[in-house]
């Protein structure tokens, strides 16, 4: 349920890192929490963000819920797809990116979450 | 979160809503389904097939007596006079200020037997607010019957065809907003054409140890034309796409009957009433500030309480905003100034400190065919 190969924040986020860039979701207990997602509201390429910051927000038919940024960086890349199809984050909420992120400290990752401890949390 | 919980009510389906995986939320001072399938789902079920709600929580006060009629015209703001026995109306409880209390439907049981349906989290305050303002009327009284009935809604264009082979009573002769008694499904039923939805459906009043199998024979019933049990999730979504409004929402003693856009439901030839010489005077010197629907122009969904601005001026509030499932667009109330309340006027409403585009829509944004 929970791949092993990423991290997860207390926000109930994914951070996926491959070498100096990171890719950022959300959990799948995030997903079921909020139902049916219509609106995924993501910044611009070039944005910078400190570790806990707010970078976006994502609604659901029935609530709104801010998304926040679990390492600092940059943003590089936004997954543009979400804007017209928000309901593939229901689909598939561990591939369903949100943004890349170039990150300013790989090794910085105090504060995360391992799959194990993160099923702890939410079960 | 545990214990906030052991101290909601429960309706006579809550069991089965738990065992059936239904996510449950509170919702005034009840722990209610808040989903089943998912509000999309349920949404579209509703508007294409038929759903199914539990509408238990909300709340029964009977008036009754040789003088209910003049209580029942004191207390709410519709003309009741005007109601057939088996007939029901939109009403309102209302303030001496003309705003609400809450809102209700007035079912007319016998000539001087009458029910009044009122909203889940404000039974005890308009059972006093009731009580209250009959004393004097003469021989009437007030009894808070909720714990009597259940209350399961089948909504939808199928709805008819659902619930028509569980009854020997003619749905199709009950007209809209009329009432039936009779058995459903082996269960002494009131069965009534209504519902919070837009869509034709009806509203089936039952004792709460008959519920549960009512439920269950409904669910069976219906599993051949698609109905799907529903949430509030989707009560919401559906009624607010109908334009129906929600009380403590868009709805509240703030607010005036006449600038929630309901004068239709004043009786302004009756006698007094609770709040008559207020919304006179405000029909006669115009409101300032009217209820007006809304659709997001540019991307984004406003919600309740969000500001609205025309230009650099914050000029009302956003009531209610969704993002509709079955017209697939963002929606809204809000609460404007009569000069920015034409329909093509453009607004900005502030989300989460970023103004978006909106523009100013007639009302209902849905209509069934």
């Amino acid at each position: 349920m929970y791949p092993t190969d990423r991290r997860y924040t207390t926000d109930h986020e994914w951070i996926s890192v491959s070498g100096t860039t990171a890719r950022i979701g959300i959990t799948d207990y995030a997903e079921d929490q909020l139902g049916d997602v219509v609106f995924v509201d993501l910044p611009e390429v070039g944005q910078v963000f400190e570790p806990g910051a707010q970078f976006g927000s994502i609604e659901s038919v029935k609530a709104v819920s801010d998304l926040f940024c679990p390492m600092a960086g940059r943003v590089v890349e936004v997954n543009a797809a979400l804007s017209d199809r928000p309901e593939t984050v229901n689909a598939g909420p561990h591939d369903a990116w949100m943004i890349v992120i170039e990150l300013k400290d790989p090794s910085q990752t105090d504060g995360l979450l391992d799959a194990a401890a993160y099923i702890e949390l939410v079960s | 979160m545990t214990d906030a919980r052991d101290t909601l009510l429960k309706t006579p389906l809550h069991g089965r809503h738990v065992a059936m995986g239904a996510k449950m939320v509170p919702f005034g001072g009840w722990d209610m389904p808040v989903q089943y399938s998912g509000i999309t789902e349920e949404h579209l079920a509703v508007r294409t097939a038929a759903g199914l709600f539990d509408v238990s929580h909300m709340g029964e006060i009977e008036v009754a007596g040789r003088d209910a009629l003049a209580a029942v015209q004191r207390i709410s703001s519709n003309d009741a006079s005007r109601l057939e026995i088996g007939q029901a109306q939109y009403s309102a409880l209302t303030t001496d200020e003309g705003t609400f209390v809450d809102d209700l439907l007035v079912y007319r049981l016998t000539n001087d037997h009458f029910m009044l349906v009122v909203n889940a989290s404000s039974i005890a305050k308009d059972f006093a607010h009731i009580s209250a303002g009959i004393q004097g009327v003469g021989d009437a009284f007030a009894v808070n019957t909720s714990s009597r009935y259940a209350l399961i809604a089948v909504q939808g264009p199928r709805a008819l065809e659902v619930v028509q082979p569980l009854t020997e009573v003619d749905l199709a002769g009950i007209g809209y907003y009329r009432f039936e008694t009779g058995e459903v499904a082996s269960q002494r039923s009131t069965i009534s054409r209504t519902g919070y939805t837009g869509e034709d459906g009806f509203e089936i009043f039952v004792p709460p140890s008959g519920a549960d199998r009512l439920w269950q024979t409904l669910l069976t019933a219906g599993a051949g034309v698609g109905l799907k049990p529903a949430g509030l999730g989707a009560r919401d979504t559906l009624r607010l796409e109908a334009a129906m409004r929600l009380s403590g929402q868009d709805i509240d003693d703030t607010t005036t009957v006449l600038e929630a856009g309901l004068g239709w439901i004043v009786g302004w030839d009756k006698p007094a009433f609770v709040g008559r010489e207020a919304l006179i005077a405000q029909k006669t010197r115009g409101v300032t500030r009217k209820l007006v629907g809304f659709e997001m122009v540019d991307r984004g969904i406003a919600r309740h309480g969000y500001p609205v601005f025309i230009g650099a001026e914050s000029v009302g509030v956003v009531s209610s905003g969704t993002r509709t499932p079955f017209l697939e667009k963002a929606i809204g109330l809000a609460y404007l100034p009569v000069g920015a309340c034409t329909p093509g006027t453009e607004c900005a409403i502030e989300i989460r400190g970023r103004q978006v585009t909106a523009r100013v829509v007639p009302l209902p944004f849905y209509k069934r065919g």
